[in-house]
């Protein structure tokens, strides 16, 4: 039984089919990376995944447990956890309130007690701010943790919103595209911070376009194309898979055939 | 049988000046995604106008006339004035200032005009038509014609116009539609145009029948967003529906229940129909996109 | 050092009780008190809105249909079943609170435009039923509310009122503030900016939005109570269309999700047709224009505007 289980998964908007039967399985502590063309439907299955739309076929279970069509809140609490590939963040607080944020389930104080500033709300207040803190200087953020989120830069954004994913504590983390817009050495110290989180035990499903990066670190891969399934392995077996080849070169040649010409 | 079709009468003739307010919105919100709570107030001008023109002594249509024109003068400055500078503003802000500019336009009408109830004559005499045991009066007649001639007007102009289709490009991608020449501003400006000149001429029809006073563009501008929103938004056509089935339900409200709460009709409709479909009416089940 | 009493909830709080223990030396008549209480009730019910609008980021445009249950509880209660006015204080706050679950379950899953008309259609519809049951509200003219005694002392003249609803607007400025540095008020925001986000991080959306529709139908409940009381007279006017606006328009111009911009907000919004008695005629006009020319000159509201002004001053 894996961890994350995905089955037959499927959706259409108006005709057009985003995600036919795809599946996949992630083990605790691997990095499982879904690759694949501009919309061949990776932020969709994400989407399919966390509850953020209702599969028109096919099942996810967690640990076995069937999770299919429960809303994103539920998942959440069951361990799932992800972040955007269009950023998600929430501009008007602050970076260290984001993350913030990010501990809800963890918080125990009701809204009574928030209501009436009893003493359980400001010690809640506290243990959250030292572990969004800690979370912050993890992601390497520590020093701008009061600034206002909106006024922070793509890369620091990208960080933050995998900081504010880690506060929750999940089982499983789905990261789309974390590495988008960053330079060199944002990208490098990404790729550690993945590393370092699925040694911690936690199962990193990853959207991305930079193939090195995404060859470096998984420990499977998944191609999409169109919807579909095109492969899965190894990075090496995806790497030498004639279809993949012929997918991405396909892609690839055409590309240069037409600057040669143009 | 005799009941019903007069309710059916009494019904379409006040939908149809809610679709036309309706329709007012919609172009306006498909142009800017403003939802312009002055427009009831455009009804109140077109009547309230020509009930002044004429009484000063200009002869019926052409009072009429400046009314209309003196309303969309109205609707211009409201876009140059008022929207245009808050561009990029929240939705409810935007709420906020065409709700100011409702209060501010009701504020100059009490002084300009006063506060009393006023009518018009009818245009075609007051000599009610039988139809299949009830009777319609021929205002009536002139409301529904006037409604039906806008529809197909606004019908022609948006889908055979040039400028027609710039404004519906416009509607369905701001961006693109700039990109390719299209100016908005000027589109924005028409859109509110238009707006003023339907709510005016549906305000000079019907004042024969409803009467008018400075303040009666609120209840106008409230059940015209609501038929807007049953249709679901941005929906010419939903509008119109929208419009009609209300002022029918009204009617039927009002004559086979009570009358007392004929004025819940609309929000009781709009509450269901959101109820149910979040979306309105034609509204789609489309998914938000992440 | 300022920087910081500027963010703080307590110098909020201190600041608000000042002005409202200041006001009473100041004032040359007890005209300026009723008025400054009537604001008090105003901020206090748009309290409710800054924390369902400007914390949530949930419109509500019906918002003084509660102010009219709150209302006619307190004058309803005492004259049909013989209650006692604070306890159809709490009955109203109540039953203002069942009937905002009860609405704001399906509505509250609307967006935008959507959940404004339906607010608005709930608000309406509320006024007239306000309206139209005479034998229970005493139809379009209202009805009395009795006086209020408080273990045989009477509440009346316009300086007890003044402190009673001025406390009130303390405890629920109190409130108010200690929600939006709480987890609750920080899932709240959460949800305002990123609906995707704050479901992703476990916070049930619906039903946080739901606690911030009662709360802010409780907020205004009160202070409805509190105005029937005072005034010794409901009307259905209370309830009307254009009291929502009023109480939506304070919040915006006040500076929406800051505690004393609703109450800035509801002082200016008050004060001002009294300012402009002397030019009747003008008063609509002058309030519709301003309420236009604040929302365009100064979308974040007077109190951040302000604050950020002094706060850049600082740095
Ligand atoms: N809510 C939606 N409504 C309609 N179509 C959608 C929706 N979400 C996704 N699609 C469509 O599904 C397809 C897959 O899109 P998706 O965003 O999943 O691609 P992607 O693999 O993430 O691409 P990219 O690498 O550019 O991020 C696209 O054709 C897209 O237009
Ligand atoms: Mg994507």
């Amino acid at each position: 039984m894996s961890l994350l289980s995905v089955e037959g998964l499927g959706i259409s908007f108006g005709g057009v089919v985003a995600v036919d039967n795809v599946g996949f399985a992630v083990e605790a502590g691997q990095v499982f990376s879904i690759i694949g063309p501009n919309g061949a439907g990776k932020t969709t299955l994400f989407n399919l995944v966390t509850g953020i739309y209702t599969p028109l076929r096919g099942r996810v279970t967690m640990n076995g447990e069937l999770l299919t069509g429960l809303p994103p809140h539920v998942l959440a609490r069951r361990g799932m956890s992800r972040t955007f590939q269009n950023l998600q963040i929430f501009f008007r607080m602050s970076a260290l309130e984001n993350v913030m944020v990010g501990r809800h389930m963890a918080e125990r104080s009701s809204l009574l007690a928030d209501l009436f500033g009893l003493p359980a709300s400001g010690r809640q207040n506290g243990v959250t701010r030292d572990a969004a803190l800690a979370l912050l200087a993890r992601v390497g953020l520590a020093d701008v943790a009061q600034a206002t989120a909106g006024s922070l830069s793509y890369g620091a954004l990208k960080r933050l919103e995998i900081a504010r994913a880690l506060a929750a504590d999940p089982k499983v983390l789905l990261l789309d595209e974390p590495a988008a817009g960053c330079n060199a050495v944002e990208t490098e110290a990404i790729d550690h911070l993945i590393g370092e989180i699925a040694k911690s035990g936690i199962a990193v499903v990853l959207i991305e376009h930079d193939m090195k990066l995404v060859m470096k670190i998984s420990d499977r891969v998944l191609v999409l194309a169109q919807g579909r399934r095109l492969a899965e392995g190894t990075p090496r077996e995806v790497r030498e898979n004639p279809a993949v080849i012929a997918a991405y070169l396909g892609e690839h040649g055409t590309r240069e055939a037409d600057r040669a010409h143009g | 049988m005799a009941e019903f079709l007069q309710l059916v009468f009494s019904g379409l003739t006040v939908g149809a000046v809610y679709a036309l307010v309706a329709l007012g919105f919609t172009l306006i919100y498909n142009a800017s995604d403003v939802i312009n709570f002055a427009q009831g107030d455009f009804v109140m001008i077109g009547g309230m106008g020509t009930v002044f023109l004429a009484a000063a002594g200009i002869a019926l249509p052409l009072a009429a006339l400046i009314a209309i024109v003196g309303a969309v003068l109205v609707g211009l400055l409201l876009h140059r004035l008022a929207i245009e500078p808050a561009r990029g503003a929240s939705p409810v802000a935007l709420i906020m200032i065409t709700i100011g500019a409702s209060i501010f336009i009701k504020g100059v009408a009490q002084i300009v005009f006063d506060k009393q109830f006023h009518s018009l004559p009818a245009f075609s005499g007051d000599a009610p038509i039988a139809v299949g045991g009830a009777t319609i009066l021929p205002q009536s007649l002139w409301v529904l014609g006037v409604a039906l001639a806008l529809f197909v007007a606004l019908f022609l102009f948006l889908e055979k116009t040039l400028l027609g289709k710039a404004l519906l490009a416009t509607a369905a991608n701001r961006l693109a539609a700039r990109l390719v020449g299209v100016n908005v501003t000027i589109i924005l400006a028409l859109a509110f145009g238009v707006s003023a000149a339907i709510g005016a001429i549906a305000g000079v029809v019907v004042t024969p029948i409803t009467l008018t006073r400075y303040d009666v563009g609120t209840l106008f501008a409230l059940k015209g967003f609501a038929a807007a929103m049953v249709g679901g938004m941005g929906n010419p056509l939903g509008a119109v529906v929208g419009g009609l089935l209300i002022g029918l339900l009204e009617a039927f409200g009002a004559g086979y229940i009570s009358s007392t709460y004929k004025d819940a009709v609309a929000f009781v409709v709009i509450l269901l129909v959101l109820f149910f479909m979040p979306r309105g009416l034609f509204g789609g089940r489309s998914v938000e996109r992440v | 050092m300022l920087a910081r009493v500027l963010r703080s909830r307590l110098a909020t709080l201190l600041f608000l009780a000042a002005v409202i223990a200041v006001i009473p030396f100041l004032a040359p008549s007890a005209f300026y008190l009723r008025v400054a209480a009537v604001v008090w009730v105003f901020a206090l019910a748009a309290l409710g809105l800054t924390i369902l609008m400007g914390y949530a980021g949930q419109v509500s445009l019906g918002h003084a249909g509660f102010l009219g249950i709150g209302g006619y509880a307190v004058a309803i209660g005492p004259a049909q079943f013989g209650l006692h006015p604070v306890l159809c204080l709490g009955l109203g706050a109540v039953l203002a609170g069942v009937i905002a679950y009860l609405v704001g379950r399906p509505i509250l899953r609307l967006k935008g435009y959507y959940l404004a008309i339906a607010t608005l259609g709930f608000g309406v519809i509320l006024a007239l039923v306000f309206h139209s049951e005479s034998q229970w509200t005493g139809g379009p003219d209202g009805m009395q509310v009795a006086r209020v005694t408080l273990f045989g002392w009477r509440l009346s003249g316009a300086a007890n009122w003044y402190w009673v609803t001025g406390g009130a607007l303390l405890i629920g400025a109190w409130l108010a503030l200690n929600i939006g540095v709480s987890p609750t008020g920080r899932a709240l925001k959460a949800l305002h900016d990123s609906e995707v986000a704050a479901a992703g991080a476990g916070i049930d959306v619906g039903s946080r939005k739901l606690a911030a529709f009662v709360i802010a139908a409780v907020y205004a409940a009160v202070a409805g109570g509190l105005m029937a009381a005072m005034n010794g007279l409901i009307t259905p006017d209370a309830a009307s269309f254009m009291h929502s606006i009023e109480l939506v328009a304070m919040v915006i111009i006040g500076g929406l999700g800051s505690v004393l911009g609703a109450v800035v907000g509801a002082a200016f919004l008050v004060v001002l047709p009294q300012a402009l008695t002397f030019m009747h005629e003008y008063e609509q006009a002058v309030l519709g224009l301003l309420i236009m020319v604040f929302m365009i000159l100064l979308p974040a509201g007077i109190v951040p505007t302000i604050r950020n002004w002094l706060l850049e001053r600082l740095s």
